[in-house]
């Protein structure tokens, strides 16, 4: 618990940075920018989670690049919660209706001020659900950081299994303490919605 | 003044405005009709520059924008801040009450203090019959009263013309009667207006110039008791007819 709930919200938080980054990428209409973040997507999604996080961990060590086992997890679970993000961040812009972004040069605004002030508060209330999957796996694929040395909740289990041999009492424990902070975390994305949802019928 | 000259725009191949010219003296209101496809709401979404002209050049008071140059961001910007726009299907930004809709423009376009700013907001709210609405998000407002809502965000940037691209087209028959009186007051303390319609009863109580306009061109102009009346071009005559009936 004491790694797994921090390693998860820094590593969604830098994520989700990097998840709009890339989306206003997409959508810029400049080429360079385009294909930087169509690589990024490409590359990110092509490959597993695990072999990444080897990459970072054990694999920039050849080149010298030494990075500790936490610091190593973040780098890696925010490229990956970055490049999903961005999906849903870029669908999420483009579902608002094109009226948005005239009425909002319609009275002036700059490009920024309709992003910032018109757009992206709507494209979040669309974005929550699915950003909301993507922050309940993210929960749970920490666990992959046990395999870089990240002493996680999943390891912690690991380790205590080593000494005490009853895997089905630990490891079931392991489940129960994942499934409540996901119960949690959906109960948050109910109270979220509910309060983004003030301003349309329901 | 509003002075259109030449004003050219296509899309791919398809010529939308072909040549257009047009003056709008202060505080007169023009009502633009023709047949779908005429180009008339493309020459309004030209005045806001919602779409880029391909040639030609506008003009409102001392400020130009000259197309066959090119025409930068910054220019763009500054021109539209002296039209205020009414689209047809109201655009209200939804997750803004009443009233937030109307101070959006003034406290990020203009930086004006938002109780200042609120303080506007209100008495133009006011003014277009809302004083009770304020604090309702779009949804909870009938088609008439968020029209009534788009234009009072206009009117708070202060511009010198106000465009009004079919206002009422969307509304319920019971609802159009409210926007219009709006704009009709509006031309009364003599806001300049240009507003395509279909409201032939607007045009003829309210505006002082009817412009026919057809295949991208303006094909008729004149007075709306005149062009009602006597309508010179055979085409003016059929389409009037078309509405009559």
């Amino acid at each position: 618990m004491a790694r797994t709930i921090p390693l998860t919200l820094i590593a969604f938080s830098i994520g989700l940075v990097l998840a709009v980054v890339t989306a206003l990428f997409r959508l810029s209409g400049i080429k360079l920018l385009e294909i930087i973040a169509r690589i990024y997507v490409s590359i990110i999604r092509g490959t597993p989670l695990l072999v990444q996080l080897y990459i970072i961990f054990f694999g920039l060590v050849s080149i010298g690049i030494e990075v500790d086992p936490f610091p190593a997890a973040i780098v890696g679970f925010s490229l990956n919660t970055g490049a999903y993000a961005s999906e849903i961040i870029r669908a999420a812009i483009q579902s608002i209706p094109k009226g948005q972004w005239e009425a909002s040069y319609s009275i002036s605004m700059n490009y920024g001020q309709a992003l910032r002030r018109i757009i992206i508060p709507q494209a979040t209330r669309v974005s929550i659900p699915p950003l909301s999957n993507s922050f309940i796996s993210l929960v749970k694929d920490t666990s992959l950081a046990s395999t870089i040395m990240v002493t996680e909740m999943f390891r912690k289990s690991q380790e205590i299994v080593a000494t005490t041999y009853e895997p089905l009492l630990l490891y079931t424990e392991a489940a129960l303490l994942y499934w409540t902070i996901c119960f949690l975390l959906s109960l948050g994305q109910d109270a979220i919605e509910k309060h983004l949802n003030r301003y349309v019928q329901t | 003044m509003l002075s259109i000259n030449n004003l050219h725009k296509q899309f791919g191949d398809l010529v939308v405005l072909n040549g257009i010219d047009l003056k709008v003296e202060t505080g007169k209101v023009v009502v633009v009709i023709g047949p779908s496809g005429s180009g008339k709401t493309t020459l309004l979404r030209c005045l806001n520059v919602l779409e880029t002209p391909n040639q030609g050049e506008l003009q409102i008071n001392n400020q130009t924008l000259d197309f066959s140059t090119k025409v930068t961001k910054k220019n763009i910007q500054s021109f539209r801040k002296q039209t205020g726009m009414v689209f047809q299907t109201y655009n209200l930004f939804p997750h803004k009450t009443a009233i937030e809709n109307v101070m959006e423009g003034p406290v990020i376009v203009q930086n004006i203090k938002k109780q200042k700013a609120r303080e506007k907001a209100r008495q133009l709210l006011e003014k277009v019959g809302l004083g009770d609405k304020m604090d309702y998000y779009p949804f909870q407002l009938s088609g008439g009263q968020q029209q009534r809502v788009g234009i009072a965000r206009a009117l708070a940037m202060e511009p010198e013309v106000m465009l009004f691209d079919e206002p009422t087209s969307a509304l319920d028959p019971e609802l159009i009667g409210e926007v219009l009186q709006v704009m009709k007051e509006l031309a009364e303390e003599g806001m300049t207006m240009v507003v395509v319609t279909h409201e032939m009863g607007f045009a003829r109580d309210v505006a002082d110039e009817v412009i026919f306009m057809e295949g991208g061109h303006i094909v008729e102009h004149g007075h709306p008791s005149e062009m009602f009346s006597h309508p010179s071009n055979e085409r003016t005559k059929e389409f009037l007819n078309l509405l009559s009936e």
